[in-house]
């Protein structure tokens, strides 16, 4: 049985958390010291060394990120850090930045000192004002005390709010002042980044993870997780469980393990399915609650760890008006650039709509599926792909309650039945 | 365009092999075979931006495939590389045909009442390349229809598939980014910022290049459908750019014209004037008979023999000069200047209706006439200096030639004046700030290289001393000098010798053995020797009394400095016009023969490369007669011969003259006058006409001339602040004459100088002032 590591979230419980005294207390900058002290080359190795892997989604080696930059190349470098968490179910990034934010600004010193940059931009999302005046605090808070400021210095952008300036290239053009949509890549950020300059974008908790990596080792780090995804992570369960929340556990946990550690789904209620890692990766059922979540495990099982975004749902819950909201919202937030995703989305939401109402036929579903195939894999991001993985994951395992909405001639579930206040009476 | 041998990469596409240049576009190498992959964001003159996902196709490199279709837009070879496109692969097909699919499922399939259908390629791919029937059930996205983003351009929402080609253009073609995707998802649109409307010199090309009926011309909309039009090949008759055109006519009335395709001059883009400036031709007060001045004074209409007549005996009957404006083709230019010399036996011709100068005759006759210098030459030149020129208002495909260059190399650009202009600034230049007239002394000072080319304008000619400058900047460097007129007609009326001194071909008329290889093609026994009148010299000459007859082609009075004496003149000479329309010539001439416009003739203009530029008549049926028609036909009538019954004939005389290869006309030194000081409320003017402006070939353009730029007259900060103004103040500017009063604009400008337009609404300079550029005024707060 695998158990909680708590490294991010070690001292959330205490009052006093988020200041820059308790995280000295438990030994917060001795990290961004022990690394300055080092060549930047050798912090990289140690990040490469590490198997720490990029913990926004895609999962790409940090270390191996940060030694695309070209060196000695008399240009000035970026870090970006990605803070603009928006999709729905995935919820690490602003608790850790509000329990120890802190180790955002330790770990931005040292990955700015390894790529040999003098300037970290932290891109967050425009909505969360608390987690921005909170992570502002702990930056002015290092000015202070002289952590930032001698040759690095760290930058808080607030977003206006859209999905897509979370794609990293988005977020740049965001960042210079334009409308966030993607670029066309190559060239990638490594090459021309922000203001056309190497730079390394790169996920809060990725960042976050550094001083700790710095601190006690690669081989500590190595020594948790699975053969390829090393180290341990967020997974944030939300949805009907009995304590939703943020647990820290190595990489290849098991859902299963996480609902045993956390008192699983709410009482007399059954897991009907799931996310693993937010509303862009393919949903999972009761069969994968022993899929090892790690990125290997759950590509294997046909869908992605992403954020780590576990969303449970019970057997309250309509898939087809589940999938409606997500598909709603990618449609709200489609940046418009590219067809696919533009219209397809504007599409898919009226397709399932009358689907959910009952208004839709078998022939729809076959459509529904056709246009996803339309729109996987040729639209100019991820974004346009992640629209399609709740409908063909959901048709896959629960193609009979499609089907039984169109033959009820509506939906066959009580809405309330699934809320909150289910059975609290009228 | 360079020549430099680039490497060259094969690669398979369907099947088949084709070698391309490193760096070349998956989708261009298609082309190349003549496969035609379906697009609509693409663009090979814009940067790719891989947007509307048409032309993905299946592409692997050395066996790896790509794991998904691939846009074949955005994709350079690489060696190795097997492109598979929906002609062999079953999967960019699907992909293709589901991207077409959505893109119609917006869009509201309203072909019958666009502009568009019938030459749509929405309309056309969605017919090769989509599916007969939509599976779209759903409800359609609708905006408000159809928004002015300018006086000129409409935008209908719900058509336009977001390809980007229109805002894409406007930021890296124009320089120009006043309009911009905004809002997002399916609703995303193009729009104008809030104040700041769509006015820009070239927004008619977005308009062409848009793939959709999204952007309308307001003066085309619902004028016509595409296949109802005849169109022409053409070159426009704005400007000494020289663009390729095309005119498309319906029933004999032309209703648009469009930019054509030529790599080596134009591109594919034009100007909006270019574009949208044509109802000249068919405004009312056209000429349609021959008049005659009775004895009652009044002109009434007359036949065409009774008109030659009339013509030829008051030709005969005076010492007699040419005055023929900067717009006459090449030919008729060439006509004009046989003309004056067969049928009236002088040299006192002058193509330069407007400001001009001896000086400048010599430096057009000792280092322009024959001059080669070329758009490559911008291409590949190592810094380009301009000197009396605003390329973008007058000359703008010049400008985006050098907006490319700076864009893409950041080539150096220096500008020699003395207000900072929007174009410069676009250019990124650097302005080297001259009092009015003090242009000489920058010149020398500026060091250029072999590589470097000199843009002259033909302001250059309003300071002394500059033209001279220029040339021993030139000789000193070895840098190349091009001077470009504002006119189409300029250049070619050199070379026709339609100038006191010069006979066709760049020959001196002084030069005896150049007069002798005129005299054997003209079978004529002997031409004039002696140097002839300038267009100034010559209203004087009529004035004196000297000379009796003018014959008068495509001129405007009151474009030249002085013009209260030119119109004089004109009232005291027999004067015969050959006109297009009525005009301040055609009222007071003697004998009007109307002359075929440009749409209704064949010909060509020498643009400022001396590249021929010919067009065909786009008009088929039209009775009117070019202008070396009429001129043959009064010569006849004066007993003489210029036998040039048509156009042909005139190209073939013109090619049988060969090169001059004898000693050119020298240039005499001009000095520069010294600096003459002002104080207090006296400025010294400077001036230079807007592309968009009052110009005779701009009449009737309403939606055109709601883009033109504000008229203002901008000084510096430092007068501004003696004089107590700010922007927006009155300024009111005055000369003896007579005074303007405009708006001001406090600018980047020498301190001396107050700059106002040319002739634009409410500043006319020369009419108002009588002075254009190097005079003082006063200016003060009105």
């Amino acid at each position: 049985m695998t158990k909680l590591t708590p490294i991010l979230s070690a001292h959330w419980d205490e009052k006093d958390s988020f200041t820059i005294e308790a995280y000295k207390r438990h030994g917060g900058y001795t990290a961004s010291a022990k690394a300055l002290a080092m060549d930047p080359d050798a912090v990289i190795q140690l990040v490469k060394d590490s198997g720490l892997r990029g913990r926004g989604g895609a999962g790409f080696p940090t270390g191996m990120k940060w030694g695309f930059i070209p060196q000695g190349d008399n240009k000035d470098h970026y870090l970006v850090v990605n803070a603009d968490e928006s999709e729905p179910g995935t919820c690490k990034d602003m608790p850790l930045l509000m329990a120890n934010p802190h180790v955002l600004v330790e770990g931005c010193i040292i990955a700015c000192h390894a790529i040999r940059a003098k300037h970290a931009f932290i891109y967050i999302r425009g909505e969360v004002t608390h987690v921005a005046r909170r992570l502002n605090q702990a930056i002015e808070d290092a000015y202070k005390a002289g952590l930032l400021g001698n040759g690095i210095d760290v930058v808080l952008h607030i977003g206006a709010g859209a999905y897509i300036c979370g794609e990293e290239t988005a977020l740049l053009d965001s960042l210079e002042g334009f409308r966030g949509q993607p670029r066309l890549r190559p060239p990638f950020p490594a090459i021309a980044g922000l203001y056309a300059r190497p730079t390394v974008v790169n996920n809060v908790e990725s960042i976050s993870a550094v001083p700790a990596i710095i601190a006690n080792g690669a081989e500590w780090y190595q020594a948790m997780g699975t053969e390829k995804s090393k180290g341990a992570t967020l997974y944030s369960l939300s949805g009907h469980v009995k304590n939703p929340g943020q647990f820290e556990a190595p990489l290849g946990i098991t859902l299963r393990e996480i609902l045993e550690l956390s008192g699983g789904v709410r009482e007399g209620h059954t897991l009907k399915f799931w996310t693993p890692g937010g509303s862009s990766t393919p949903i999972f059922t009761a069969e994968h609650l022993d899929v090892a979540l790690d990125y290997e495990g759950v590509a294997a099982a046909g869908s992605m760890l992403g954020t780590k975004a576990l969303q449970i749902f019970d057997e309250t819950t309509c898939v087809v008006r589940a999938v409606l909201r997500w598909t709603e919202f990618y449609k709200h937030e489609s940046c418009g650039k590219c067809t696919p995703c533009r219209e397809g989305t504007w599409w898919l939401v009226q397709l399932l709509r009358d689907l959910e109402a009952g208004k839709g036929t078998e022939a729809d579903l076959a459509k529904l599926l056709d246009l996803c195939d339309n729109i996987m894999g040729r639209s100019f991001c991820a974004l346009g792909d992640g629209a399609t993985s709740s409908i063909t994951s959901s048709i896959k395992y629960f193609r009979d309650e499609y089907i039984a909405h169109i033959t009820h001639g509506g939906c066959p579930f009580d809405p309330v039945a699934s809320t909150l206040f289910a059975g609290a009476g009228a | 365009m360079t020549t430099e041998v680039s490497e060259m990469i094969t690669v398979v596409v369907d099947g088949f092999e084709v070698s391309v240049p490193k760096g070349t576009l998956v989708i261009r190498a298609a082309e190349k075979l003549g496969i035609q992959i379906p697009r609509f964001c693409d663009h090979p003159l814009l940067d790719p931006v891989g947007a509307c996902r048409q032309c993905l196709v299946d592409i692997e490199i050395n066996g790896r495939a790509f794991p998904k279709p691939q846009a074949s837009c955005t994709i350079p070879v690489e060696p190795g590389m097997i492109v598979k496109t929906q002609l062999t692969s079953p999967v960019a097909e699907k992909a293709q045909r589901g991207v077409m699919e959505l893109l119609l499922i917006n869009h509201p399939l309203d072909c019958p009442v666009c502009d568009k259908g019938g030459e749509c390629p929405l309309q056309n791919q969605a017919m090769s390349n989509g599916q007969g029937e939509t599976r779209f059930e759903g409800v359609k996205r609708t905006f408000q229809k159809p928004i002015n983003i300018s006086s000129q351009v409409l935008l209908d929402r719900e058509r336009c598939v977001l390809c980007a080609r229109c805002t894409r253009f406007s930021a890296q073609i124009a320089s120009d980014p006043f309009i911009t995707l905004n809002e997002r998802g399916a609703l995303q649109q193009v729009g104008i910022y809030e104040n700041q409307p769509f006015e820009s010199y070239f927004s008619g090309n977005a308009v062409q290049i848009c793939p959709v009926g999204a952007l309308t011309g307001a003066s085309y909309r619902f004028r016509a459908r595409p296949f109802d039009l005849v169109s022409t090949p053409s070159a426009c008759e704005h400007c000494a750019s020289g663009c390729d055109m095309r005119t498309d006519v319906r029933r004999g009335k032309t209703l648009r014209r469009l930019a054509g395709d030529d790599a080596t001059v134009n591109e594919e883009w034009n100007c909006d004037k270019g574009r949208w400036a044509f109802k000249y031709v068919t405004s009312v007060d056209r000429l349609t008979t021959p008049l005659v001045r009775n004895s009652a004074g009044e002109l009434v209409a007359a036949s065409w023999p009774e008109a030659l007549a009339a013509a030829a005996n008051g030709l005969k009957a005076a010492k007699a000069a040419v005055l023929v404006g900067g717009r006459a083709t090449h030919e008729d230019a060439y006509g004009y200047s046989k003309f004056a010399r067969v049928a009236l036996g002088t040299n006192d011709i002058d193509f330069r209706s407007r400001l001009s100068s001896d000086e400048e005759r010599e430096f057009l006759a000792a280092r322009v006439v024959g001059s080669t210098t070329t758009y490559l030459d911008i291409d590949r030149a190592d810094q380009v200096l301009l000197v009396g020129f605003e390329p973008e208002e007058e000359s703008p495909i010049v400008f985006l030639r050098l907006n490319k260059q700076v864009r893409k190399r950041a080539l150096k650009i220096t500008a020699i004046a003395t207000k900072l202009s929007i174009g410069v600034e676009k250019l990124k230049g650097e302005f080297v700030k001259v009092a009015p007239g003090q242009e000489a002394g920058a010149i020398a000072s500026q060091s250029l290289s072999a590589k470097s080319i000199i843009l002259v304008g033909e302001r250059a000619g309003e300071s002394a001393g500059v033209l001279s400058a220029v040339a021993a900047l030139a000789d000193a460097s070895s840098a190349k000098i091009a001077w470009i007129p504002r006119r189409a007609g300029e250049r070619g009326a050199l070379e026709a010798g339609a100038i006191g001194n010069l006979l066709p071909g760049g020959r001196p008329v002084t030069d005896a053995a150049a007069r002798v290889d005129i005299a054997a093609v003209w079978g004529t026994d002997a031409l004039p020797t002696s140097i002839g009148k300038s267009t100034q010299e010559i209203y004087a000459a009529v004035n004196s009394g000297e000379i009796g007859a003018l014959l008068v082609g495509g001129v405007d009075p009151l474009d030249g400095e002085n013009s209260q004496a030119a119109l004089a003149a004109l009232e005291k000479a027999f004067v015969v016009s050959l006109e297009i329309a009525s005009s301040a010539v055609t009222q007071r001439a003697d004998v009007v023969l109307p002359v075929a416009a440009v749409t209704e003739k064949s010909g060509s203009f020498l643009n400022w490369e001396g590249r021929a530029r010919s067009f065909d008549a786009a008009v088929a049926d039209s009775l009117n007669r070019s202008d070396l028609r009429i001129l043959s036909m009064i010569a006849e009538e004066m007993g003489t011969s210029v036998n040039l019954a048509t156009v042909t004939a005139a190209i073939k005389e013109i090619a049988s003259l060969g090169k001059w290869d004898g000693a050119r006309v020298s240039l005499n030194k001009v000095s520069a006058p010294s600096q003459s000081a002002v104080s207090g409320d006296q400025f010294i003017l400077t001036s230079w006409r807007r592309l968009l402006d009052l110009g005779t070939l701009q009449q009737g353009e309403e939606n055109l001339a709601g883009t033109a730029r504000k008229t203002v007259a901008v000084i510096s900060p430092k007068r501004a602040e003696a004089l107590g103004v700010v922007d927006g103040d009155k300024l009111k500017i005055s000369t003896s004459l007579g005074s303007i009063t405009l708006n001001a604009l406090v600018e980047d400008i020498h301190d001396d100088a107050v700059w106002a337009p040319r002739n634009s609404r409410g500043s006319q300079l020369l009419v108002n002032l009588g002075v254009a550029h190097g005079a003082v005024v006063t200016v003060v707060k009105a």
